[in-house]
């Protein structure tokens, strides 16, 4: 009868458990990340793709896309791993 | 508003750019993103503490980045960079001078007692202190000034997206006005201060590259500097202060008086401590120590957005080339409108379109777009808080369930926008209108913080006095700017006290003096008045009021020690460039 008991007491805490992860808010900082993310994805290969076929802009040879997107991937991983849903944060 | 420039009546039709795949990806991920932000928060947006004050939970930081994004739109960014080219790094007055002091005073003084009152608004703090007069004086001009300038946003955005990429007036109005609408609408404030966080890393990662490269185009700051002065003839345009001796000798007309008095002093304490629509994103902080760091983070950031407009706008004066090699010369709109030149308010995206090529394009485009959006549903939010609280539920509906002001919430968004697109068109019929609603603000803004600076620092000022003292320095306001457009000149030296003021000056001079007059007014007319017991006054007054402990237990968790390095870094920085 205990352990009845104490595993109705262990599924209802697990629900709650659930409920209470299913109801934690995802952080504004996972919203930053994924977009910078997302961005830094984009610009990476076009960077890359400019290495041999550079825009007609003052400065291309520093390829600013390269090392813009790069940077972006970077920042926007390390706030989507850092606040992704369920890090406690 | 004081920040504010009149950006559209000076761009051209000529179209400078066009996007590509890549960038339209880009602007397109932003808009999936906002949109989905909306949906997701409208779970967690069921009460009207929730949908007007995010359910004041937001962290010191996240209501810091949002309380200086809201005042970090697109026609500001453009604007401001169109006056550094113009008159030089005179312009960042107005980011240092013109708001730090301004935003850590909001922090360390005023935050306690909006907050420990327990306001929904402004306003919302002016009937608990004066009663109802100066709550409906100042909701009802508020209202009705934010939904003109959320429209003016509106079609100052559609503007520029014709000017620099083609783009149908029509088209852009209504998707910027519907993705807006759904969002805020859905989510209440907490949707808007989550899309101005986002706009605040947009703007930086779209527009931060223009100064960098452009630095290294130019050699650093030493060489930019002699660049200047070469080409514009006179080392006037990277000084701070040395040139504010006199009206003449500084390219804006403006003596330092001006700049200390009028602006540092009353304008922008104006805006920044009393204008809802940023103080409402401080009101949202989670506790009383998160109210006053928030703008002391915001006040750090501020510091730094000098680099991103005023920077491109003085390198523009050193590196901006015509096709033909020459130096490209930008003039003012009209002219720009007669030559077929470029306007100095188009400084900004004819700086983007130097340095980046697709997909970084698209970069500092969807910063813009997210500027003016972001500037939209500052204002569309804050209209509908402040028609919901303090306009239907105090004089319309008062006693109705939370859920039924939660409904008057996001139905007043969904007007609110639809004024907005009607005063976008209007706009487009009349533009010099869009002077004027700008102008609007400034009528009400510097008499408002003559009211609840009294009002929180006096315990002597009485309802009557600041009624009163409201209304007269809104009018005298209003007299003083109707002088200056049929006096022209000669009225312009008369409140500028100098014949060689340049209009910039009036502004300054006419927050000055409004001021000043409410603030005699209120004085003159609550000494002739019976004041308040002090028992009504707890929360709301210095000197009545027990100010609760903000839980800061270390240094470096107590507001005032982050003021003063904030503090430090202005003072130092003004030395710098002085």
């Amino acid at each position: 009868m205990e352990n009845k008991t104490a595993d109705i007491h262990h599924v209802h805490a697990s629900i709650e458990d659930r409920d209470v992860k299913h109801k934690e808010p995802l952080s504004l900082w996972f919203f930053v990340g994924v977009l910078c993310l997302g961005y830094g994805l984009v610009l990476t290969p076009v960077g890359i793709y400019e290495f041999s076929h550079p825009p007609s802009v003052v400065l291309a040879n520093l390829h600013a896309a390269f090392w813009w997107g790069l940077l972006m991937t970077i920042f926007g991983a390390f706030y989507t791993i850092r606040f992704r849903p369920g890090s406690g944060r | 508003m004081p920040f504010a420039h009149p950006v559209i009546a000076t761009l051209l039709a000529s179209q400078l750019t066009n996007l590509s795949g890549i960038d339209i990806v880009i602007l397109a991920l932003y808009f999936v993103m906002v949109l989905f932000i909306g949906f997701y928060v409208k779970g967690g947006t069921n009460t009207s503490e929730e949908f007007f004050l995010a359910g004041r939970e937001m962290t010191a930081w996240i209501a810091g980045l949002s309380f200086v994004s809201a005042n970090l739109g697109s026609l500001e960014l453009m604007g401001w960079a169109g006056s550094a080219y113009q008159y030089g790094i005179l312009a960042t007055h107005w980011y240092w001078i013109g708001a730090i002091p301004a935003m850590l005073f909001l922090g360390i003084v005023m935050m306690p007692f909006y907050y420990i009152s327990k306001t929904h608004s402004v306003p919302g703090y002016l009937q608990l202190r004066f009663g109802e007069g100066a709550r409906g004086l100042a909701a009802i001009s508020f209202g009705f000034m934010t939904i003109l300038m959320s429209g003016v946003n509106m079609y100052a955005m559609a503007v520029v997206m014709q000017t620099v990429l083609g783009w149908n007036i029509t088209f852009s109005i209504w998707i910027g006005a519907i993705t807006v609408a759904i969002y805020v609408m859905l989510g209440g404030l907490r949707s808007a201060i989550i899309n101005e966080v986002l706009q605040f890393v947009l703007i930086w990662a779209g527009a931060a590259l223009i100064p960098i490269l452009g630095l290294i185009e130019a050699g650093g700051w030493t060489n930019l500097k002699a660049q200047i002065a070469h080409n514009v003839g006179s080392n006037d345009y990277t000084h701070l202060w040395s040139t504010l001796g006199t009206f003449k000798g500084n390219p804006m007309g403006i003596h330092w008086t001006g700049i200390v008095f009028g602006l540092g002093a009353i304008v922008s304490f104006g805006y920044w401590t009393t204008d809802f629509l940023v103080v409402q994103r401080v009101l949202s902080a989670k506790d009383l120590r998160a109210a006053k760091m928030a703008p002391v983070i915001g006040a750090a950031f501020k510091m730094a957005v000098p680099l991103i407009v005023i920077v491109p706008g003085l390198l523009a004066l050193a590196v901006l080339k015509n096709p033909d090699g020459s130096l490209m010369h930008l003039v003012p709109g009209d002219v720009a409108r007669a030559t077929g030149q470029h306007a100095y308010d188009e400084v900004l995206p004819l700086m983007l379109i130097r340095y980046c090529g697709p997909g970084l394009l698209g970069l500092g485009i969807t910063a813009l777009v997210a500027g003016f959006m972001s500037g939209m549903a500052g204002n569309v939010s804050a209209f509908s808080t402040v028609w919901t609280y303090d306009i239907y539920g105090a004089y319309i509906k008062k006693d109705a369930p939370d859920k039924h002001y939660v409904s008057m919430g996001r139905w007043s968004t969904v007007i609110g926008m639809l004024v907005s697109i009607g005063t976008a068109y209007l706009v487009a019929r009349a533009g010099s209108i869009m002077d004027y609603v700008q102008a609007l603000f400034s009528f009400f803004i510097s008499p408002l913080f003559g009211t609840v600076i009294l009002g929180m620092l006096w315990k002597r000022a009485t309802k009557q006095g600041g009624f009163w003292g409201l209304l007269a320095g809104t009018v005298s306001s209003i007299a003083m700017f109707t002088y200056v457009e049929l006096g022209g000149k000669a009225a312009l030296a008369h409140i500028a006290l100098s014949p060689d003021a340049q209009p910039m000056a009036e502004n300054m001079y006419r927050a000055l003096w409004s001021w000043m007059i409410c603030v005699i007014v209120t004085v003159v007319v609550s000494l002739m008045t019976k004041p308040k017991p002090d028992s009504e006054l707890d929360g709301l007054v210095y000197g009545a009021t027990v100010i609760p402990h903000d839980g800061a237990r270390t240094l470096f968790q107590k507001p005032i020690f982050w003021a003063g390095v904030v503090s430090v870094v202005f003072i130092g920085l003004n030395i710098l460039f002085w």
